[in-house]
């Protein structure tokens, strides 16, 4: 079979155990919301949002519900013992990886799909000044953030207090996503939009995204390895 | 862990017994007066953390690479270095700060880099302690993406703020000032290296001890 048919057949298989009971991506929706909602109080000041809070509150629910959403992929494969199924599979460990991080950026995407709309509505944030540029930081962002948790997630699987450890080691390391996510996204949102400015944290995000997908792959297979 | 080791300690005790006399000497900054002083910590626990960050993150290439446990041994001992010099950094910065801007933490670059690394090697820890047996891999993991993680976080942070002094300004003091600094960080260096090479025999004694614990169990 073919390297990118593995990386399929993984991501496929994610997806369908998800349509059936859609269990992720309804509790991370709703995790998604309840942070935009519990943000907005203490960053909304006489009906509007203060400045540059709206790209702040956006990031931080991705970055929440994105660690939801990891632990819980992956607390799924341990449950059921999946995990060992999968790594005795003979396809290699990097398609396992690229097909495990592709399934979490899709669901991720699905409920940005939903969140960035809210965010426009509830903060006045322009979605559609800058779209192809938003939609870039938003999958660059999101791609640095899933590829380094996606990574530690599964390492992760095997140790005790796995639950604490992993926004624990995730969030330092994502540090710079989080704030060319949120910078880039600002520069977008205020009164006079700062192209240049968003432009220069998207370049920063491609760059991350190169270094860190590699050195995943890299250590994935270093450390998946009995 | 040598013959070398109580040489190596005498001449940094005698290092650090020599640095005040040379920073006493060195003249008065001309706007900062005597709290410019406190750089000649400041500046060495910085270069002492970053010795430490690309040792732990090198050593644990290593480790990854050809499981040797030696590797992890010193991956660990960096680690604990880089939180020491990093808490040590922390602690002068502000002081510093509060008297030469006026502000305890001004969220300047440098500052703000050091301190998400020096969280990344506190991450790096809490799981070597909390994370239970096969977590060796997984904080080598942590190491090494700390590492490459230097340049990503400081020109990210360096882009959102910016008021530290200029990376220039060591390079263009003058010889009075610049031979206490360069002292100074001599000494913090060796006593990086001092103390990486006790940590790491202590790591390998404690593995020992396992090892003869499991071999006595049997």
């Amino acid at each position: 079979m073919s390297f990118l048919g593995s990386v399929w057949l993984v991501v496929r298989k994610d997806l369908v155990v998800e349509f059936r009971n859609r269990e992720i991506a309804y509790t991370t929706l709703f995790f998604a919301v309840s942070t935009l909602l519990v943000f907005s109080f203490g960053f909304v000041h006489e009906g509007r949002a203060v400045e540059d809070a709206a790209a702040g509150i956006l990031w931080v629910a991705i970055a929440f519900s994105g660690t939801l959403a990891l632990g819980r992929a992956f607390e799924r494969e341990r449950q059921n013992e999946t995990l060992r199924g999968l790594l005795m599979a003979p396809v290699q460990r990097t398609a396992l990886y690229l097909g495990k991080l592709a399934g979490i950026l899709l669901l991720l995407l699905a409920v940005e799909a939903v969140i960035v709309p809210m965010v426009g509505l509830m903060f006045q944030a322009p979605l559609f000044r800058y779209p192809v540029t938003l939609i870039a930081l938003l999958v660059t962002g999101t791609v640095g953030f899933v590829a380094v948790g996606t990574l530690f997630a599964a390492m992760l699987v095997r140790t005790r207090s796995r639950d604490v450890l992993l926004p624990v080691l995730l969030y330092p390391i994502t540090v710079p996503v989080i704030i060319a996510g949120v910078r880039g996204t600002a520069a977008l949102f205020q009164v006079d939009a700062d192209l240049p400015m968003a432009r220069a944290w998207l370049s920063m995000l491609v760059f991350f995204d190169v270094v860190f997908v590699t050195l995943a792959l890299w250590t994935f297979e270093a450390v998946m390895t009995e | 862990m040598s013959k070398s080791f109580p040489v190596l300690t005498l001449i940094l005790a005698g290092m650090f017994v020599y640095a005040p006399v040379l920073i006493v000497g060195a003249p008065y900054e001309s706007t900062m007066g005597l709290v410019q002083k406190i750089f000649y910590f400041h500046f060495p626990s910085w270069m002492a953390m970053f010795l430490a960050v690309f040792v732990a993150g090198a050593a644990s290439v290593a480790f990854l690479v050809r499981r040797n446990p030696r590797a992890d041994a010193l991956a660990v001992a960096a680690a604990e270095l880089v939180v020491v010099f990093g808490a040590i950094g922390l602690i002068t910065g502000p002081l510093w700060g509060i008297k030469a801007w006026g502000v305890w933490w001004s969220w300047d670059p440098r500052g703000t880099s050091a301190l998400v690394l020096w969280l990344i090697f506190i991450a790096y820890l809490l799981l070597r302690r909390f994370g239970g047996p096969g977590s060796e891999r997984l904080a080598a993991a942590v190491a090494l993406f700390g590492m490459f993680n230097v340049p990503f976080v400081y020109w990210s942070v360096n882009l959102w703020r910016t008021l530290h002094p200029k990376t220039t300004v060591v390079s263009s003091l003058p010889v009075s000032m610049g031979a206490p600094l360069w002292f100074s960080t001599a000494a913090f260096l060796g006593l990086a290296v001092a103390l990486l090479m006790l940590r790491t025999r202590l790591e390998h004694r404690r593995a020992e001890l396992d090892q003869l614990f499991l071999a006595l169990e049997d």
